[in-house]
């Protein structure tokens, strides 16, 4: 048995193919809920968002929603326009409140909160992206005992995102996107 | 470093809520704690604290700075014809309907600094009904209430209004409603003095008058369960039957004892209408 019982992922500028790449082709029984907050400007239409993604998961992709207990199988978005948090006892809240790093949703408020309800249990990802969210979400996950990724600058469409992760001296592994895959495939009880 | 859980804090959250509710009544205990912790501790960093206890003396021999806190951990973001879809659906399937009516009470439950109040009070006039229409607007926030009141905005946030109220399916021009000076925009005086202001907290204060449309959006996803569903209950014992209420678009009074006392009628509007009798048909 795996003992990481969450992922939370952050995305923006690129980060879409980058998702499409890890999540893909992860089996329809990994055992781990996957979170992801990917900036989406407010003009953004996410109408067919999820049917499209479903077309290439074999995992099911939705919105998070408030009260929602993360379960695994799915792999939860946070809605265009809203901070997506999560609560101690493990399932979602949202707020409107003041945009994070210029984001709403903002990574920091998702893995900031991830931390605090998954402790050491928890694996954060940084992906491509052009601002510095995320950063501290990655010093709360390490400073509760959590796992912390970044994708490898060198893959990503827009570095400043990861390298501003990696500055902060807090991500363990520094991968390729089909490293992370692998990597993350090996805590999960499930075959492909 | 075993951080688990962050107990400490926790305490301290709790001791805070404990204070505010003991000496000035405000009860914050069913808000959800994830927000509401990140709200304290700007607070306290704003204020430069080392913890969050230490808030609690800060506001116990002070009630102007409970006031500080109070407006800190109760500001909300807004901005006119958010969500502009919703403003169609309003001006298409819910003014006809309330136009019916001879004089019209409408409540913006949670108003924060206005902008809804006033996007509602500008789609009434494009419809001709503003003359008989009461508009109540009421937040917790008193400094929320003095920005509304006033009604100027800054155009930069103008901006974005505008872009909203082009895509809510209206035809006029928005620079008709308001005045620039300096940067900043004030709303016409007619708009402004159209609408009742008013501090009203929906955690412990009752109904105050028969309303035929409460329109509620991006509060109650603060509030836990138990708190929603006073709120939601508070918004049935308020509404005329047959009358109409519009929360945000991810709140929903299906987790509430009162779903089955209303009928859905906009899904993604979030728009509900009170059924005729309690009964069961």
């Amino acid at each position: 048995m795996s003992n990481y019982k969450a992922i939370v992922i952050g995305a923006s500028l690129g980060g879409f193919d980058v998702i499409l790449k890890i999540i893909a082709p992860l089996p329809k029984n990994f055992s781990i809920p996957i979170v992801i907050v990917q900036h989406l400007s407010p003009d953004h239409i996410i109408g067919d968002k999820y049917n499209l993604l479903n077309t290439r998961f074999k995992l099911n992709a939705k919105e998070a929603e408030l009260f929602e207990i993360l379960k695994a199988g799915n792999v939860y978005f946070a809605p265009a326009g809203y901070h997506l948090l999560i609560e101690k006892n493990r399932s979602f809240s949202l707020n409107v409140d003041e945009k994070v790093m210029y984001s709403r949703p903002a990574i920091d408020v998702l893995f900031e909160t991830a931390a605090e309800a998954f402790g050491n249990s928890l694996i954060g990802i940084i992906l491509t992206g052009a601002n510095r969210d995320g950063t501290n979400g990655i010093i709360k996950i390490k400073e509760f005992g959590g796992l912390t990724i970044a994708q490898d600058p060198k893959t990503a469409l827009s570095p400043e995102m990861v390298e501003s992760a990696i500055d902060s001296g807090k991500i363990d592994h520094i991968l390729t996107p089909t490293e992370i895959y692998n990597f993350i495939m090996q805590f999960a009880d499930a075959k492909n | 470093m075993d951080n688990y859980g962050n107990e400490i804090e926790d305490i301290e959250v709790n001791l805070v809520i404990d204070a505010i509710f003991q000496s000035y009544g405000y009860d914050f205990k069913n808000y959800f704690r994830a927000s509401f912790t990140r709200r304290l501790r700007n607070f306290k960093v704003l204020n430069n604290f080392n913890h969050i206890s230490d808030i609690i003396p800060f506001i116990l021999y002070d009630s102007g700075n409970f006031n500080k806190l109070l407006n800190a951990i109760s500001v909300t973001v807004t901005e006119m014809f958010r969500d502009p879809f919703i403003y169609k659906y309003i001006r298409e399937k819910v003014i006809p309907y309330l136009n019916t009516y001879p004089t019209i009470n409408i409540w913006v439950a949670g108003c924060a600094t206005g902008e809804e109040a006033y996007s509602i009070a500008i789609l009434l006039k494009e419809e001709n009904i503003l003359d008989k229409v009461n508009i109540y607007a009421t937040d917790i926030n008193t400094n929320s209430l003095d920005i509304a009141k006033e009604g100027v905005y800054s155009s930069e946030e103008m901006k974005l209004s505008t872009r909203n109220y082009q895509r809510s399916g209206a035809n006029r021009s928005f620079s008709e409603y308001y005045h620039t000076n300096y940067g900043n925009s004030i709303l016409n005086k007619e708009l402004r003095e159209k609408i009742i202001f008013n501090q009203h907290n929906l955690v412990s204060d009752a109904s105050f008058n028969e309303m035929h449309f409460i329109i509620c959006r991006n509060v109650l996803i603060y509030f836990n369960k138990k708190l929603q569903n006073r709120v939601i209950g508070l918004f049935n014992d308020s509404l005329i039957h047959n009358g109409f209420l519009c929360l945000g678009t991810k709140e929903d009074i299906r987790y509430s004892d009162y779903a089955e006392k209303f009928i859905v009628k906009g899904r993604e509007e979030r728009i509900f209408q009170k059924k005729q009798q309690d009964v069961e048909l």
